[in-house]
């Protein structure tokens, strides 16, 4: 273990005292501003152990008090206090003086298209074109109507929603599964619904329909096929079909039924959103006014 | 030895003494990762409603692994507001705490799935795993049509049982019954006061309305429409998290 320092005759910097083959390795030290920034970061990670939650111990905070949750939360408190003054306002107004009030009306419009993309064009789609079995929102045919009350209604507490006991349930029933219409009554009411709008394969078939469809579908969908909001029941004597106005699934929704489903938003949402997003969804299209 | 100067030298000739500091250095990384492990009993915040999956739910567990949905979907709302805005309450430790192994993730191709449940029907996640441009015309999520294939549920009562030795609080009921509850989920039309008992607000379902088989499918969307849901956090609120 001699250790003689040896010197570099070009660079005068020591060397290791390794020798291979008549190569020497330099023992250059390193550089003082690499070393500083070094011991600097030593320091900074010892401050860091002692003002922030760095221990791997349950319960340790710091000397600052610092959790990621309450910097959440307290991010979050601020921000609602900001938008607090304007939502109250949402809460405590109906619908329609939103609409009258531009203010309100903007601010209703602008954070209902957020609220919408995060949370209706799952199904609606993002124009609100909706898809088949999902509604379209920007047109004016309304299941259980389109003013801004009904579709307030309907996004608290949704439709045939399994958690809300305020939900609309009424539903197509299984006719021809559940055994109350044969399968050729199948075929002649949906040719009756067919002719309708003129669309009819089979005129007998059709005309063979016309009273069981009074019989059996006249009560929710009317004895003009106008249909009926209280029953969510679609009127059949137009273009608007949601899923699918084609005999085939004429016939699997008169056999197998019927029924959609929304989830209800009134526990998930803030009632300002909910707001918000009945303002933006009128806006969409299919905007119905209040009956007088 | 007060001529010695304690640099990177005198390290390296003294074999001891280097294994000595190489020890201490190694062991901080792995202490630091083993002590939290001592302390996760109270790392867990005691919140209501936390329950063993209902042997469906775990059924389609497994095949959510199989699959590698936590490829593309996490399952962890972190603590930002932005978050919490998109997602709803951040994720608890207790909310994955029967997670044998977790679904967290690492990357969100798609969106997280910590608080799907509920978010949309039962048929909406048939259509959209069987064609996810069905509904979602941007969507690059594959199409997993396939799962309507007969679910294999023969073995789930040992699945039950092996989650048990991991730590899953399954009774000896639940294991006895696991077909059993399986099949009283997954068919809505029977009764299912049994299955109700020992699972609370576990809804019973058939997602993809064929009632003469309970599919992949079935179970799939029975486990998606849990995440998230049973916690109520009207009463877990951050003051009172902050205080246990």
């Amino acid at each position: 273990m001699s250790h003689v320092v040896e010197r570099d005759e070009v660079t005068g910097t020591a060397t290791t005292g390794h020798e291979w083959d008549g190569i020497r390795e330099l023992n250059t030290p390193l550089p003082k501003w690499w070393l500083w920034t070094f011991y600097a970061t030593i320091a900074f990670a010892a401050l860091w152990v002692v003002l922030y939650p760095a221990l791997p111990i349950s319960g340790a905070t710091g000397l600052l008090g610092y959790t990621a949750r309450g910097a959440a939360d307290q991010d979050r408190a601020a921000q609602a206090s900001a938008a607090e003054p304007m939502l109250a306002r949402l809460r405590a107004t109906e619908p329609a003086q939103i609409v009258a009030d531009p203010d309100l009306r903007a601010y209703a419009m602008a954070g209902g298209r957020v609220a919408f993309a995060n949370t209706c064009a799952g199904c609606h789609g993002a124009g609100g074109q909706g898809a088949p079995g999902f509604p379209n929102l920007a047109d004016d045919e309304w299941l259980w109507g389109g003013t801004l009350a009904d579709v307030e209604q309907t996004i608290r507490h949704g439709i045939r929603a399994p958690d809300d006991d305020a939900s609309r349930t009424s539903l197509m029933p299984r006719f021809v599964a559940d055994g109350m219409l044969t399968a050729a009554q199948a075929n002649d009411v949906v040719e009756h619904v067919l002719s309708l709008t003129n669309r009819a394969t089979d005129a007998a078939a059709a005309r063979r329909g016309a009273p069981v469809f009074a019989e059996n579908c006249a009560s929710c969908h009317g004895e003009r096929a106008e249909g009926n909001r209280e029953m969510g029941a679609p009127r059949l004597d137009d273009q608007v079909w949601l899923f699918g106005g084609d005999k085939a699934s004429l016939l699997r929704t008169v056999s197998f039924g019927r029924g959609g489903v929304m989830p209800a938003w009134e526990k998930r949402l803030d009632p300002a959103t909910i707001r918000m997003l009945t303002v933006y969804i009128h806006s969409l299209g299919g905007t119905e006014a209040a009956p007088q | 030895m007060f001529g010695i100067r304690f640099n990177h030298g005198t390290i390296e000739r003294n074999l001891i003494l280097l294994g000595l500091l190489t020890l201490i250095t190694i062991s901080i990384g792995g202490l630091v990762q083993v002590i939290p492990l001592f302390t996760v009993e109270s790392t867990i915040e005691r919140v209501g409603g936390i329950r063993p999956y209902t042997p469906l739910e775990q059924a389609g567990r497994d095949i959510y692994v199989r699959e590698g949905c936590y490829t593309c979907h996490s399952q962890m709302v972190r603590p930002f507001r932005d978050e919490r805005e998109r997602y709803g309450h951040y994720s608890l430790a207790a909310e994955s705490m029967f997670d044998k192994p977790f679904q967290w993730g690492s990357k969100r191709t798609g969106p997280d799935l910590a608080r799907v449940g509920g978010r949309y029907s039962d048929e909406w996640h048939v259509l959209h795993l069987r064609d996810p441009r069905h509904l979602v015309p941007e969507s690059i999520m594959p199409s997993y049509g396939f799962l309507d294939r007969p679910l294999d549920y023969r073995d789930i009562g040992q699945r039950l049982a092996t989650l048990r030795t991991a730590g899953v609080p399954y009774t000896d009921a639940m294991v006895a019954n696991a077909r059993a509850d399986l099949e009283a989920q997954a068919r809505p039309a029977e009764d299912g006061s049994a299955f109700s008992a020992r699972y609370g607000r576990a809804r019973q379902m058939d997602p993809d309305g064929n009632a003469r088989a309970i599919t992949e499918m079935d179970a799939l969307v029975a486990y998606l429409q849990m995440l998230g849901t049973l916690v109520d956090f009207t009463e877990a609120t951050p003051e009172r998290l902050r205080q246990q």
